[in-house]
Order: C-alpha cells, then sequence, then structure tokens
C-alpha cells in the first residue's frame, strides 16, 4: 500500500525513500528546477525546487517525502522566490537569449518564462568568462553556466571520466576540465559523453550543428517547461 | 629566476615526501596541500601532476579543492606572503595605514606580488588576534599589535630574505589576555583527573569502554561506565558553545546509540575552526588549556564509544599546531590516549589536529566534514545529519572547542556542581572575547545571566553606542538594551562581544561584516552565492553616496531570500548586521541617502579607475567628481 502526502492540495502517492520531487513529478506535478535531474544523484544547489514543508522551506529534490506532509509550492510567495533567484542567475552570468544556440531549449530562459521574469532586476556582474574552443567536437561557453553541477556528476558517475568539476569559491566558484592546460581538448572528452548532453542553458554546445532545429520549433517554444515533467531535458 | 621557481624534480621530491607521510591517502588532501605550499611557496602545477598520480585521484578533484581555500594559491605568490587581518577592530585600530606603509615600504601593490617574486600583501578575514590587533600573518603565522616602527622592521626583514624562523621570537608572541576567570579559565586540571574522576564514578562492573559492545551487546552490566558519564552530561544541561546552543547530551546519545557497519568507528571532532569575527576563545583555550580540551575529547569519546578523533584548527592558528602535537605525544606517554586509557578495557582513542586553510563556512559542521574528508569545504544536505553519517559515513560528534573543555570539568565534578551555575535555562560559564572600544581587551569568562552593561563595566568600555555579540552572524545590541543578558533564554553567543563607541560609524560595521559574508560564501546555493554579492554592491553603492530608499527595499527583500532560500546558516545569517543596524542605527544609513527615489549604481568616475590606474593619473583632472572615493574592497 502506497502512502501519500499533500502538494498544494493534491493528495500525492510516494514510495519509501523517494524525494518530493520525484514523486511530484510522477504525479504530474511541476516543481520548477534547474540543477536536478532524475537521472543523478540530487544536488541541491540552485534552490529553484524549494518548497514549503508544514510551513519551512526546504530544496525538493533532497528532502525525502513523507507520510501527511503538507507541502506548498506553486504560491506566489514561493515563486516570487523562485523568480528572484532566476534573476540571480541571470545577472550572475553572461546571458544573451536572442544570440544563444540555446533559446527555446534552455531550460533557465523557460523556467524564467514559467516564472513571469520580466526583467534581470538586479544589476549585472558581467563577468569576464573566456570560451574554450579547442575541442575538435565540442565548445564550452562558461559565460551561460549557472554552477548547477550536472556534468560534473555525469562524468564522473555516468562516464567514469570526471572531465568536470568545480573550483574556486563564492562569486568566483567556475567550471574547470580535467587537464594541465585547462582546455577541454586536452581531456578525454567525447561527444559520446552523457555529460555532453546534460547542461540545462547553453555552456556545452556541438560544433557545426548550430540551429539545426529553428527558432520557434524548439522544445520550449511547442509548450511551456511545466508542460514537460515527465520528460526533463533528454538530450538536445 | 622568480625566486619561486623550483624545478619539477624537486617539487616531486617534496609531494613524495609529503603524500608518503600522509599514506598516500587523499583524505588527507587539505593537510597534503598546505605541507606542500609551505615547502613551495604555492602549488605550481607539477605539484599537482605529482599528487595526481601518486594519489590515483583526477586533476580536477585537486584543483577544485585547491581553489576553495583562501590559503591555497594555485599562482605564484611571494617568498613572503603576508596577509592583513580585515576585521572591523582592525579597521579601527589602523590595519590600513600598516598596510599602506609596507606596500609602500616593499614597493609592492595590494593584492599583488612584487615583481622580484619575493613578497606579496594582501588582506584576510579576522585572524581571530582582535584583543591584539593590527594583526597580521606571515606564511600563515601569525603576528599581532602591529606598529609603525614593527611594520618597518619587518620590511626590512622580507628586503634582507631573512628566513621567517630567524625573525624575532616575539614578533610571534600573542598575549592570552585572560582578565576574568571563572571555572574554565581558572581550571587547574592535572591531565587525567577528569578521566579518573568518571572511572571512579562508574560502578566496577561497569568500567568497560562503549566501543567494546560489539561483543558486550547483550549483556546487561557491561556499559553503566559510558553511560554513567553521558548522565553526568545530561545532569549538567551543557549546551554546545559554538552558537547554535544544541543540548551535547542529546548529540552524544544520538551518536552514541546510531548503528555502527562493520569496520567503521565513532568519531570525536573538535571545531577549532573559530572563524566568526571577533572571536578568539578558542585560541587561548588551545594554548594554555590544550590539556583540558583533548581530556574533554576522551571524555566524550569514552562516553559515545569513538575510537578516532580529531582536531579541526583554523589555519590562522597554524602557529599553535607544534605545541598542540606536543601535548598529544605527552598524553600517549602518560596512557591518556591510546589503547586501553588509564587501565579501561577497550577504551582505546586517539586523535590528530587537522589544520584548515582560510575558509570560514568550515566552522558549519558539515562543511567540517568535508573538509576532514580533503574536499571542498561545502555544506552537507541534511538529513542525513552527523551523528549517523559523519566523517566518512560514520557517527561523528562535532562539538566547539569550549564544550569539551566544560565535558571536562563536567567530568571531574559532577552534572550537578555544573548546573548549579549559570541561570535556570543556561547552565555554566561563557567565555567572551571582549575586543573593540574598551580599555581591556581580551578574554571574560562569566556564569551565563550576566548582563551587557556589567561586561562593559569590567572591560572599562565608556560611551558606548553599541555591542555586536557573537559576531557578524549575531545581534547588535544598542545602549537601551544593555541590561540584557548573556545566555539562551536572552543573547545567546559563541563568544564574541566587539565594543563601539560614540565616534564609530554603524554603517562602516555592518559593511566590513557584508564584506566578510561575501569574501567567505562558499558558492554552493544560489541565493548566498549571488545574494550576499547583491548585498555587498549595495552596501558599496551606499558607501559611494548613491544610496536610495529604493536600495533599503532592496536589502529586506534580499534578507528575505537569503534566510528562506539558503542552504546554511552563513546565508541564514548573512543579512543580520544590516538589518540590525537599519532597525537601531537608522541615522547611519538616512545620511547617505540621496533624496531621489533612486540612483543608478553606475556611477562614470568610477568606470574610469580603470583608465586612470592605466595611465597613472590620479589628479583631480582625472575625475568626473572630486569627492573622496573610499573603496575598501
Amino acid at each position: 500500500m502506497s502512502q501519500t502526502f499533500i502538494i498544494d492540495g493534491k493528495t500525492v502517492p510516494f514510495e519509501e525513500g523517494q524525494t518530493i520531487i520525484q514523486a511530484a513529478t510522477k504525479a504530474g506535478v511541476f516543481i520548477p528546477h534547474l540543477c536536478y535531474h532524475p537521472d543523478f544523484k540530487p544536488h541541491g544547489s540552485c534552490k529553484l525546487c524549494t518548497v514549503k514543508v508544514n510551513g519551512r522551506q526546504t530544496a525538493s529534490c533532497t528532502m525525502r517525502a513523507m507520510a501527511g506532509m503538507v507541502v506548498e509550492s506553486d504560491t506566489e510567495e514561493i515563486n516570487a522566490e523562485r523568480r528572484a533567484l532566476t534573476q540571480m542567475l541571470f545577472v550572475e552570468g553572461n546571458h544573451f537569449c536572442p544570440s544563444c544556440e540555446q533559446s527555446g531549449n534552455c531550460q533557465l530562459q523557460a523556467t524564467a518564462y514559467h516564472l513571469g521574469m520580466m526583467s534581470p532586476h538586479y544589476d549585472h556582474f558581467f563577468p569576464n568568462r573566456p570560451v574554450d574552443a579547442s575541442h575538435p567536437e565540442v565548445l564550452l561557453d562558461f559565460n551561460r553556466c549557472i554552477l548547477c553541477s550536472l556534468c560534473v556528476r555525469a562524468s564522473r558517475d555516468v562516464d567514469g571520466k570526471n572531465v568536470f568539476a568545480l573550483s574556486g569559491r563564492g562569486i568566483t566558484t567556475h567550471l574547470i576540465v580535467n587537464a594541465k592546460s585547462g582546455q577541454l581538448a586536452d581531456t578525454n572528452f567525447t561527444l559520446d559523453d552523457k555529460a555532453a548532453h546534460v547542461c540545462p542553458v547553453g555552456v556545452i554546445l556541438r560544433k557545426r550543428k548550430g540551429f539545426a532545429v529553428p527558432i520557434g520549433e524548439r522544445t520550449y517554444d511547442k509548450q511551456p517547461i511545466s508542460g514537460t515533467v515527465d520528460a526533463v531535458t533528454e538530450g538536445h | 629566476m622568480a625566486l619561486n621557481d623550483m624545478h619539477a624534480e624537486a617539487v616531486a621530491g617534496i609531494v613524495d615526501r609529503v603524500v608518503t607521510r600522509y599514506r598516500r591517502d587523499p583524505t588527507c588532501m587539505v593537510q597534503i596541500l598546505r605541507e606542500v605550499q609551505e615547502a613551495c611557496d604555492w602549488i605550481p602545477p607539477e605539484a599537482i601532476d605529482r599528487m595526481q598520480a601518486l594519489l590515483g585521484v583526477p586533476r580536477t578533484k585537486i584543483e577544485g579543492v585547491a581553489g576553495f581555500y583562501s590559503f591555497f594559491y594555485t599562482q605564484p605568490r611571494g617568498k613572503y606572503r603576508v596577509l592583513f587581518s580585515d576585521n572591523i577592530t582592525d579597521r579601527m585600530l589602523g590595519n590600513k595605514a600598516m598596510m599602506d606603509r609596507l606596500c609602500s615600504s616593499l614597493w609592492v601593490e595590494r593584492g599583488k606580488v612584487s615583481e622580484d617574486g619575493l613578497v606579496s600583501i594582501g588582506k584576510t578575514a579576522c585572524t581571530g588576534m582582535c584583543d591584539q590587533g593590527p594583526a597580521m600573518l606571515v606564511n600563515n603565522y601569525a603576528v599581532a599589535g602591529l606598529t609603525a616602527t614593527r611594520i618597518d622592521e619587518i620590511a626590512e626583514l622580507i628586503r634582507g630574505k631573512v628566513p621567517l624562523a630567524e625573525w624575532p621570537a616575539e614578533y610571534f608572541r600573542i598575549e592570552d589576555n585572560i582578565r576574568r576567570a571563572d571555572i574554565l579559565l581558572g581550571s587547574d586540571l592535572k591531565p587525567g583527573d577528569a578521566l579518573l574522576a568518571a572511572r571512579a564514578r562508574a560502578p566496577s562492573d561497569g568500567l568497560m569502554a562503549s566501543n567494546m559492545r560489539s561483543w558486550r551487546e547483550g549483556l546487561p552490566t557491561g556499559l553503566s561506565g559510558p553511560i554513567s558519564m553521558l548522565d553526568e552530561i545530561k545532569r549538567a544541561n551543557l549546551r554546545g558553545r559554538g552558537g547554535a546552543g544544541f543540548t551535547t547530551a542529546l548529540k552524544w546519545e544520538a551518536c552514541r546509540n546510531a548503528p555502527l557497519k562493520a569496520g567503521l568507528q565513532r568519531i570525536v571532532v573538535c571545531n577549532a575552526d573559530e572563524g566568526e569575527p571577533g572571536t578568539f576563545k578558542d585560541r587561548v583555550l588551545l594554548a594554555k588549556y590544550a590539556d583540558l580540551v583533548f581530556e574533554g575529547m576522551t571524555v566524550a569519546a569514552y562516553a559515545v564509544g569513538a575510537t578516532r578523533g580529531f582536531v579541526y584548527l583554523r589555519g590562522e592558528y597554524r602557529y599553535m599546531l607544534d605545541h598542540l602535537n606536543a601535548v598529544l605525544a605527552h598524553r600517549r606517554r602518560e596512557n591518556l590516549l591510546g589503547n586501553n586509557i588509564l587501565g579501561i578495557p577497550g577504551a582505546d582513542f586517539d586523535l590528530e589536529i587537522h589544520v584548515g586553510a582560510g575558509a570560514y563556512v568550515c566552522g558549519e559542521e558539515s562543511a567540517l566534514i568535508e573538509s576532514l574528508e580533503g574536499k571542498r569545504g561545502t555544506p552537507r544536505n541534511r538529513p542525513p545529519f552527523p551523528v549517523t553519517n559523519g566523517y566518512l559515513d560514520q557517527p561523528t560528534i562535532v562539538n566547539n572547542v569550549e564544550t569539551f573543555a566544560a565535558a571536562a570539568l563536567i567530568a571531574l565534578n559532577g552534572g550537578e556542581w555544573y548546573a548549579g551555575i549559570g541561570t535556570k535555562h543556561s547552565a555554566g560559564t561563557k567565555i567572551l572575547s571582549v575586543s573593540g572600544d574598551c580599555e581591556r581587551p581580551g578574554l571574560y569568562e562569566y556564569p551565563f545571566g550576566v548582563s551587557i552593561r556589567q561586561v562593559l563595566e569590567d572591560c572599562g568600555a565608556k560611551d558606548t553606542q553599541a555591542v555586536q555579540v557573537s559576531g557578524p552572524s549575531g545581534i547588535c545590541v544598542a545602549a537601551d538594551e544593555f541590561d540584557r543578558i548573556i545566555g539562551f533564554e536572552d543573547i545567546p553567543t559563541a563568544g564574541a562581544f566587539t565594543v563601539f563607541n560614540n565616534t564609530r560609524d554603524m554603517f562602516q560595521v555592518a559593511r566590513n561584516y557584508v564584506h566578510f559574508f561575501q569574501h567567505e560564501s562558499c558558492g554552493f546555493c544560489t541565493p548566498c552565492r549571488v545574494g550576499t554579492s547583491l548585498l555587498k554592491n549595495l552596501m558599496d553603492k551606499l558607501h559611494n553616496g548613491a544610496g536610495s530608499p529604493y536600495d533599503f527595499t532592496e536589502i529586506e527583500k534580499l534578507n528575505q531570500l537569503l534566510q528562506s532560500m539558503s542552504h546554511c546558516g552563513l546565508g541564514h545569517t548573512a543579512c543580520n548586521p544590516v538589518l540590525d543596524t537599519i532597525a537601531k542605527f537608522r541615522p547611519a544609513y538616512e545620511k547617505r541617502m540621496m533624496q531621489q527615489d533612486f540612483t543608478p549604481a553606475f556611477d562614470l568616475d568610477r568606470a574610469l579607475a580603470a583608465a586612470r590606474q592605466m595611465t597613472g593619473r590620479d589628479d583631480p583632472a582625472a575625475h568626473i567628481i572630486t569627492e573622496e572615493s573610499g573603496e575598501g574592497a
């Protein structure tokens, strides 16, 4: 017999050990998220999936579901805070959607639309983040990195390669690659790696394949991100 | 050739020696990096090559760890690396003038390395010398009580390339400044006495350590010794001294009762990552009462059934390492550490010191454990909690230095004795680290319940405007609240007590603290990583005369977000100093407000700073406005 909890008034069943977001997603309830991916161990860093459990806020990707808990997610208060977090991510990096290859496939952009973000609100940081075009097949545009660590987890846990890692601290935290030169070309990264296909934004880009699907016909052009609960980020 | 260029073979030799001593154990990564840097003056790529080969871990892991801690350098730094402590108390004592003096004397720009690679000069967060500032670290060794004369002497030593070991010993002398002693600072515990008292209290059939229970589990009498120790801690009503005030006995009991998988052990960790600006009590406890602290840890190990322990010593206290290791060696000789301690069967416990490397966030217990495991000091997702899944997934207790010292005294004198000191809700004493505007800065130990006013009187504070209790993450107490008391029922504290007289600008105090949090945010979660930077920018905007009421609203909204969305306490408390000072010292903010509803943060004159620097000009004609611009970052 399966147990249940309540999210935004809806009764949701869950299995022992499932997190709130896992159970909610299965029941068709969308919770905004960026660093969470169903295939990987949750990280709990972007905080977009924060919900209120019995009055206390917690990340729904790391919090286990418990019978009878009352979860608030799609409320004006929480969505306003999620919107502010999204704005923070926009000003922290350099995100120019109109010229970005991932526009329409980007989870950050789609989440911003979902949350009704109308402007970046905060002053831009305009960090200096050079791109890495050394690899024959793949371009790394760090300007768009939101430090979700999905590529880190994919490379470590699936590919067994540890191509990516986070270094630095605080606002200078940044993605590094596994080479003395610091260049992707000097790693054993290939386009077949799982890590090549998990970036929720536009950092890890396949070369010579740009704009294969026209803008207007991309994933989130067809339906909002909240409509894709079952098919989160399956490739590009 | 620059001074810090070393041949690759020499670097490899150093790495080999260090890594071998740490048994090629990647969990000792932070210690290995520290020792490699001590020998090479930085962590060159060749050292990482060698570590990668010897430790069998990916380069990304080593670079990720090295990049996290402020005191590790993956770019060449000076042979002499000078870091000025930049707590608000250092600023009040004139650290900027000292730093400028050293920079100009040695012809080096702040934050840069001199062209000959001899010296680099920068700033660092509070080094725990607030009672004897301004202070600095030279190659991570503390030098306190700086004067202009001392700065000139140091410049001369550096210019003459005199090795640090040959500098006058008095430069490195750190005063204890114990002004008021009670049970802890007045303790003359003989090493072993607390353990002997605990043993004497145990029924004779209970003289068996908890970690023997894997085979004694079913026997009804075998564990009464450790349990009676735990009962004393319960009776004492001891609460954690690191600030949060969690009930110590509950933590110990949870660890004790946590299931243990085969081959694993329980762990006792002493949190000596005393990073909260304004706090320096643990420095003195470890310098002068190390036996008391280690004995407290051993008592804890006996009570919870732990066999391994660590002291996580903040990098700023590196100078104490040899002393602490000597105390440990002595305790081993006296059978106060090791196997069958004092002849108690199964009482096996030993501990080692791990030195941090400049990361305030490692004072958070799960980040501390990550660091102990040789990783980036990022707080973990909880649950599970350390009491069940701590160091290398083993049941672990993490307690403050002062908590362990108190535990030793409880073992010696009993829980009832201890509970009789202090107030109903706050048993025992609290050591306050008093600094700032007062005649007698130093340590003051009081039974809980002492009023702010009493402390101010005792330390010789005059015309006091405010006291920051428990550091930036604590609360700012204004003059009309000086009858409030130190205790969990009113003002809980980890011990910092920073005094500000009427001449101080409380806005600058708050701004200093905001800069601190921004620097120390680990960067893991979005709200804290970006939010502390936004907050810093807002405070700088006010400082630069571009503040407006709009910014007040923004600060309040950021506070809400940091409190509700952040991953750990650092983010939750990062807005405290601003909110407290806005509520209590609003005029300090209002005088910075322009009359407009909104003023943009962009400032044309400031944007030209880079152009001025490149052209070497800073005359009035090179400025759009001529207002004093005192950027402190």
